[in-house]
């Protein structure tokens, strides 16, 4: 099914990527194209075919609900574009 | 003597054993090595003293005999998997200034082996591409030419630095990851040796996640001895991954015998796809006539499902990096766009600035078939599809021991001939997508030259946790393709 400027929009806007309005015709022809090929998946017949959910038939292990690693706040800040008193900080969220 | 950086792992172990050579010697061969590379744009970070050191602190633990199965033998990376304290990028603008707190699974697991760090190698963007065009830091080329023209040509991908690197004589081996063909698609680019194990062989964790159904980590290499040498001590069962086995990890050399007679090589007849450049249907026909001529028995097989194996990969793939990806939302590492009043507006500049236009895409894509409305038709239908693939492959090995095919559908193209055709770019992989989405194992093995004198590799599936036959099947391809050309670059010369 061939997408439209709107849908793309829509999409963009689920995705958090900003999409320029001179970017939207390229990309509309460019997820169109993408999405009539993939199409053809509509040829073969699937029904009562399970979805697959896991490549390697194994069953998941259990563990023990344990704290195993932790106290490592300055590791887990040190990538940040910013942070203040030991916590991320952002743009404002609310008025 | 061969200049040390031109030698097989396998002899450099060797050498290593007899110390006939030390860590610091290789490894000061391979830091000029990778200096000498640079025109090809391999490696995004170089470490050359983090190599002298770990090289120094290597020769240490041989002089105290606690040497291990990699010990000092210098490797490139590829920049997928974390490194700590060493910038990681996944060849992404968005990881900008990244330097993980914590180190890969894998990548652990070779330093704990004896293995020294070169670098960390260039790649497609989060390992989306098939041509290494897609790097924030630019294209890698590929040290081949064709013959009598210096256009510069892809190196494939998306492990295209570590492919150009090992093809080029600047790291003895380097990781990769394949996804849908990133690992064995530039091996046979570059004429290398490349090895994607069964899903679940190799730890993920650490590695900067793409499609986690499908991501798996695997050794590229001047040999396929090499890549055995290396797959043992990169894989193994790690309670970070719970998708990892818990299975022991084979002496894979070991599988190494040169002995294939009586089994059964499976040449399925889809890949026989319309199109196909005649010199590409002779090399594979060349590799049926070498197996059987060490015993082997050649089997006509089909996987009816092959025709549908690319299109249901480019709902999953995108579909799952659509959810990995939304973590980059410059809040907690790498890049935050300037001058956003509010969160929101913040999130969406970020992630404009931050991705190319191949992930943009894909995550666009990802978006749209796991959307409302959209999830059954596209993303699981998908998985439907993927199932009856992975079933094509279960039937295939009730007839067969392993599958022989073609790695790519052509040799190496030139850098810029296919940037702005996205789905001619994804038919590279139409090969080597089937056995990633039935989770198989494979390895490319470089067979001969194109007609004008670019490299070809074939490769070898096998069944789910079976590297040893396809390795040792690998190895005889090998020794009968006997391939001895080199690229037009090679490092130091």
């Amino acid at each position: 099914m061939a997408v439209d400027k709107d849908t793309v929009a829509h999409i963009a806007k689920l995705a958090r990527i900003r999409v320029e309005p001179e970017q939207q015709e390229t990309l509309t022809k460019e997820l169109s194209n993408i999405l009539r090929w993939v199409e053809q998946l509509g040829e073969l017949d699937t029904e009562g075919v399970e979805p697959m959910t896991s490549v390697v038939e194994m069953t998941l292990k259990m563990r023990d609900d344990q704290v195993a690693d932790g106290n490592r706040q300055a590791d887990v800040l040190v990538n940040a574009p910013e942070s203040k008193h030991g916590f991320y900080v952002v743009p404002k969220v609310v008025e | 003597m061969t200049k040390l950086n031109e030698i097989t792992l396998a002899e450099a172990r060797d050498l290593l054993n007899k110390g006939e050579t030390s860590s610091v010697e290789l490894t000061a061969e391979h830091v000029a090595a990778v200096e000498s590379a640079r025109p090809l744009n391999a490696f995004i970070t170089e470490t050359p003293e983090q190599a002298i050191a770990m090289a120094k602190d290597s020769d240490a633990r041989r002089a105290k005999g606690e040497a291990g199965p990699l010990e000092g033998i210098p490797l490139a990376i590829k920049d997928l998997f974390c490194t700590q304290g060493v910038l990681t990028t996944a060849g992404s603008h968005i990881l900008h200034g990244f330097k993980p707190p914590y180190e890969s699974t894998v990548t652990a697991n070779l330093w704990k082996a004896g293995a020294v760090m070169l670098g960390k190698a260039n790649l497609d963007e989060f390992a989306m591409g098939s041509s290494n065009e897609s790097s924030y830091h630019g294209p890698v080329e590929n040290p081949w030419r064709r013959r009598g023209d210096n256009k510069p040509l892809v190196p494939g991908g998306s492990s295209g630095g570590s492919a150009s690197a090992v093809a080029a004589r600047a790291a003895l081996a380097a990781t990769g990851t394949d996804t849908g063909g990133s690992i064995r698609q530039p091996a046979s680019f570059t004429g290398i040796v490349g090895m994607k194990p069964t899903y679940g062989r190799c730890s993920r964790w650490g590695i900067v996640a793409f499609a986690s159904s499908l991501d798996q980590a695997g050794p590229m290499t001047r040999s396929v001895r090499d890549a055995a040498i290396m797959l043992g001590a990169m894989a193994g069962h790690d309670p970070k991954d719970s998708t990892s086995v818990d299975m022991p990890v084979p002496d894979y050399e070991k599988a190494l015998t040169g002995d294939i007679r009586g089994l059964k090589v499976g040449i399925p007849k889809e890949y026989r796809v319309e199109g196909m450049p005649k010199e590409i249907e002779d090399l594979w026909q060349q590799g049926i006539d070498w197996l059987k001529d060490a015993g082997a028995e050649p089997v006509e097989i089909s996987l009816p499902r092959t025709g549908y194996a690319l299109p249901a990969y480019y709902i999953i793939a995108p579909a799952e990096a659509s959810s990995n990806l939304a973590r980059y939302d410059g809040v907690r590492y790498g890049l935050r766009a300037e001058g956003a009043p509010e969160l929101q507006d913040m999130y969406e500049r970020t992630r404009a600035e931050g991705f190319g236009v191949e992930v943009k895409r894909r995550v666009l894509i990802g978006t749209y078939v796991l959307s409302a409305g959209y999830y059954d038709a596209y993303y699981n239908k998908a998985r439907k599809v993927r199932t009856l693939i992975a079933e094509d492959f279960k039937e295939a090995y009730k007839q067969v021991d392993v599958i022989l095919a073609p790695t790519a559908p052509s040799a190496a193209f030139a850098i810029g001939e296919l940037v702005d055709d996205p789905i001619a770019m994804y038919l590279n992989d139409v090969f080597t997508v089937p056995g990633s989405l039935a989770g198989v194992p494979g390895i490319s093995v470089p067979a001969g030259l194109s007609g004008d004198g670019l490299p070809l590799g074939l490769q070898i599936l096998g069944r789910a946790f079976d590297e040893e036959t396809v390795l040792r099947v690998g190895d005889v391809l090998e020794r009968a393709a006997d391939f001895k050309h080199e690229p037009a670059f090679v490092a130091g010369r």
